[in-house]
C-alpha cells in the first residue's frame, strides 16, 4: 500500500535526477518541457523536477476528461498550435501518436526536439509508458518510482478480486454506443475487476459501435455507462433512452480516471471492484453464486490521489 | 383525362395504404438483433415477461422508430404536397426552400443553449420558430406569383444561412460529439429514437398534418386562378397564413427528432401527381401515404446497407429525389424554350 501512495504523491518522491537547466546540449535532460497530449501531460505532471514541465494541453485541465484537472491549473494551458509552442521555446515536446501529423511535423521542421507516445492500450503496459516518458524527461527515476506504485497497486488490487465461478457479464456503454473491447484499457479495467466482457459474444472482441438493440439481447448483468458531458448530443442522448433505463446500469460510469494509463486508473480499477462485490452475492443468471472472499480492508481509501 | 385521375385515386389510395402498412410492418420486424419473426410479433403484442429483451426491443427500440417513420415521412409528403399546390410550382418542398435547415437550427439552439433541458417543448417549438420564419421570407422573397427560379434561389440562400448557422452553434457546444453531429442534423436518421421523441414530434406533425389537409377545396380551387379562387370564397392571406404555420409545424416537428431530411415532398408529390388527375387537394392524401412509404422503406433500406454505421436517411432520400429535380428542370427548361 505504501507503494500506491508513494506512487501518487510524486511531489514528495525522489528528486535526484533533475537537470540542471541551462543552454540545452544534445542528450542533456530537457530543461523545459511542453506536452501536447492529455495522457502524457498527466504523466509528465507526475514525474517532472520542479520547474521542469513548462506546458500542459488545455484538456488536461478538464475535469471531464483529465483526471488531474485540478493539477493541470498550475502550469499554462496550450492548444497545441504550433506557433504557440514554439514560442514556448521548449526544449522537448510530448505528443501522442494521434495528435495532428502536421503539428508534430512543423515543430520538427522547426528543430525541436517532439517525442510521441501511442495510447496504451493495456494496465500491463503502464508502466512502461511511464519508464518511457521518464526516459524522455531524462526523470528516470522519479519515473521507476511511479511505475513501480502503480503495478504494485495494480498486483494488490488484483489480489483483491473475487473469481467466483461464474463472472458477471458487463458491457461498456459510451456515448454513440460505443463499447470497450477486451483489448482495451478499459476493456482490461472491466477483466481485471472479475467481468467477462458481455461485448465479445457480439463480436466485438477489439471495441465498436453495439447497437442498442443488440446490447438488450445480450441482456448483460451491469451496463456501465459514460460520463456525461455539458450541452448536447444526439451521441450521449442515447445514454439517457427510456430503454437502457430499464437495464442493470452501473452506479459508476468510465470517466476521466479510465481514460489514460496513468494512476488514476488504479482509482477506476477500485471503484469498479467494489461495484462488483455488491452484485457478487447473487449473479443475476442465479446459477453459481461467487465464493464470498472478504474485501481487502483498507484498500480503497488509501487509492485516493492526492 | 382529368375524369381518369380521379377514378384512379381510390385505388390508389388502397394501395398505397397496403404499400405504407407493409413499410411499416418492415421497420418493425428488420434490425441488428436478428429477432424471429414469431417471437418479435408475439413480443410486440402480447408482451414477454417483465425484463424480457425481446418485447423491451419491440416495444422501446423498433416501434417508435417505426412511429416516427410513418409520421414523418407523411408530413414531408404532405407538407411537399400543399406547398406546391399552394405555389403552383413543382419545386417547393420543405427540403429545397431552406425550411427544413431552418427548423434544424431552431432545434439545434434549443439543445445547445439549454432550453430543451428547461421544459422538453422548446425542442419543437423552437424548430416550428425557424420553420415557420424560413417559410415566411421564402414567401416573402419569391412570392405566390415568383417564379421557380426566384424560389430555388430564395432557398439556396436560406439553406446556406440556416446550415452555416446550425454549424457554427453545434463547433461552439461544450460537447465534443456536438460538432460530428452536423451531419445528422443535415442528413436525418431515425436511429436509437424513443417515445421522449414520438412524444415531442407527434402532437405538431398531427396538428399541422390536420390543417393541411382541411385546406384540399382552397388548393383546389387555386387552380383556377387567384382571382377565381377569390371568387369562390377563398381568402387567400388566410390560406397563406394557415400554409406557412401548418408546413412549419410539421416540418419542425419531424426536423426536431429526425434531423433534415430532403425531397420526400419533392418526389412523393410528383410521382403521385398523375393519379390526383392534376388537382392538388386529392393529391394531399395520396402525397401522405406516400412520403410514409417512403420513408418508412428507406429507414428499412439504411438499416440493411449499413447495419452499424447509422447511414443517414437524406442519404438514400437524396440519392433517389436529386435525379427526379435535375429531371423537372429540365422539363420547366424544355417548356419554357
Amino acid at each position: 500500500m505504501a507503494l500506491v501512495v508513494t506512487a501518487l504523491a510524486p511531489k514528495a518522491a525522489a528528486d535526484a535526477a533533475g537537470g540542471a537547466p541551462g543552454p540545452a546540449a544534445p542528450g542533456a535532460v530537457p530543461g523545459r518541457v511542453v506536452s501536447l497530449n492529455l495522457c502524457t501531460d498527466q504523466i509528465a505532471m507526475l514525474i517532472a523536477a520542479p520547474g521542469q514541465l513548462v506546458a500542459v494541453s488545455y484538456l488536461a485541465a478538464d475535469p471531464r476528461a483529465s483526471a488531474m484537472a485540478a493539477e493541470a491549473r498550475a502550469y499554462r494551458l496550450t492548444r497545441g498550435r504550433a506557433e504557440e509552442v514554439f514560442l514556448m521555446r521548449p526544449d522537448l515536446v510530448l505528443a501522442g501518436t494521434f495528435t495532428t501529423p502536421a503539428t508534430v511535423d512543423l515543430l520538427r521542421r522547426l528543430g525541436l526536439r517532439v517525442e510521441t507516445f501511442p495510447p496504451v492500450d493495456g494496465l500491463a503496459e503502464i508502466g512502461a509508458q511511464i519508464r518511457a516518458i521518464g526516459a524522455a524527461m531524462g526523470r528516470a527515476e522519479a519515473a521507476e518510482a511511479l511505475a513501480e506504485g502503480v503495478e504494485a497497486g495494480l498486483a494488490a488490487l488484483s489480489a483483491a478480486v473475487r473469481d467466483g465461478a461464474v463472472r458477471p457479464r458487463a458491457a461498456l456503454y459510451a456515448a454513440n454506443g460505443w463499447t470497450g473491447g477486451e483489448a482495451s484499457l478499459s476493456g482490461e479495467i472491466l477483466a481485471a475487476a472479475g467481468f467477462a466482457n458481455a461485448a465479445a459474444e457480439a463480436g466485438l472482441e477489439g471495441g465498436g459501435f453495439l447497437p442498442l438493440e443488440l446490447l438488450i439481447r445480450l441482456a448483460p448483468d451491469l451496463v456501465i455507462p459514460s460520463a456525461r458531458y455539458p450541452g448536447a448530443s444526439r451521441a450521449e442522448e442515447l445514454l439517457s433512452h427510456p430503454a437502457l433505463g430499464r437495464l442493470p446500469l452501473s452506479p459508476v460510469a468510465t470517466d476521466a480516471d479510465w481514460v489514460c494509463g496513468t494512476p488514476a486508473v488504479l482509482r477506476a480499477l477500485a471503484g469498479l471492484i467494489a461495484v462488483r462485490d455488491s452484485l457478487g452475492a447473487a449473479p443475476a443468471d442465479g446459477t453459481a453464486g461467487a465464493a464470498p472472499v472478504p474485501p481487502a480492508p483498507g484498500l480503497a481509501p488509501g487509492l485516493a490521489p492526492g | 383525362m382529368r375524369g381518369a385521375g380521379s377514378a384512379a385515386a381510390p385505388a390508389a389510395l388502397v394501395l398505397l395504404t397496403a404499400v405504407t402498412l407493409a413499410g411499416f410492418a418492415a421497420s418493425l420486424l428488420v434490425g441488428p438483433a436478428g429477432l424471429g419473426l414469431g417471437e418479435s410479433l408475439r413480443a410486440l403484442v402480447a408482451g414477454g415477461p417483465p425484463g424480457d429483451a425481446v418485447t423491451l426491443i419491440m416495444r422501446e427500440v423498433r416501434l417508435p422508430r417505426a412511429l416516427l417513420g410513418l409520421m414523418i415521412g407523411a408530413g414531408l409528403g404532405l407538407a411537399g404536397a400543399a406547398l406546391q399546390g399552394f405555389l403552383r410550382n413543382p419545386l417547393a418542398e420543405p427540403g429545397l426552400i431552406g425550411t427544413s435547415a431552418a427548423a434544424a437550427l431552431g432545434a439545434v439552439i434549443a439543445l445547445q443553449t439549454g432550453l430543451a433541458a428547461l421544459h422538453p417543448a422548446a425542442l419543437p417549438a423552437l424548430a416550428l420558430a425557424g420553420a415557420a420564419v424560413s417559410v415566411g421570407l421564402i414567401l416573402g422573397l419569391a412570392g405566390p406569383r415568383g417564379g421557380a427560379f426566384a424560389l430555388i434561389l430564395a432557398g439556396i440562400a436560406v439553406s446556406a444561412l440556416a446550415g452555416a448557422l446550425t454549424a457554427l452553434v453545434l463547433n461552439l457546444s461544450p460537447n465534443p460529439f456536438a460538432a460530428a453531429e452536423i451531419v445528422f442534423w443535415t442528413m436525418g436518421s431515425l436511429a436509437d429514437r424513443s417515445w421522449l421523441h414520438v412524444a415531442l414530434a407527434a402532437p405538431m406533425i398531427l396538428a399541422g398534418g390536420a390543417v393541411l389537409t382541411a385546406q384540399a377545396r382552397a388548393l383546389d380551387a387555386l387552380t383556377l386562378g387567384e382571382d377565381a379562387a377569390a371568387a369562390l370564397g377563398v381568402n387567400l392571406p388566410r390560406l397563406r397564413l394557415v400554409l406557412v404555420l401548418a408546413t412549419a409545424a410539421v416540418v419542425g416537428g419531424a426536423t426536431a427528432v429526425a434531423g433534415a431530411i430532403g425531397f420526400v415532398g419533392l418526389v412523393v408529390p410528383h410521382l403521385l401527381r398523375g393519379i390526383a388527375g392534376g388537382r392538388p387537394g386529392a393529391l394531399l392524401p395520396l402525397a401522405a401515404l406516400g412520403g410514409a412509404a417512403l420513408l418508412l422503406f428507406a429507414d428499412v433500406a439504411v438499416r440493411l446497407i449499413a447495419p452499424d454505421r447509422d447511414l443517414k436517411l437524406g442519404v438514400l432520400t437524396a440519392l433517389l429525389g436529386a435525379p427526379f429535380f435535375l429531371h423537372l428542370i429540365w422539363r420547366m427548361r424544355g417548356g419554357r424554350a
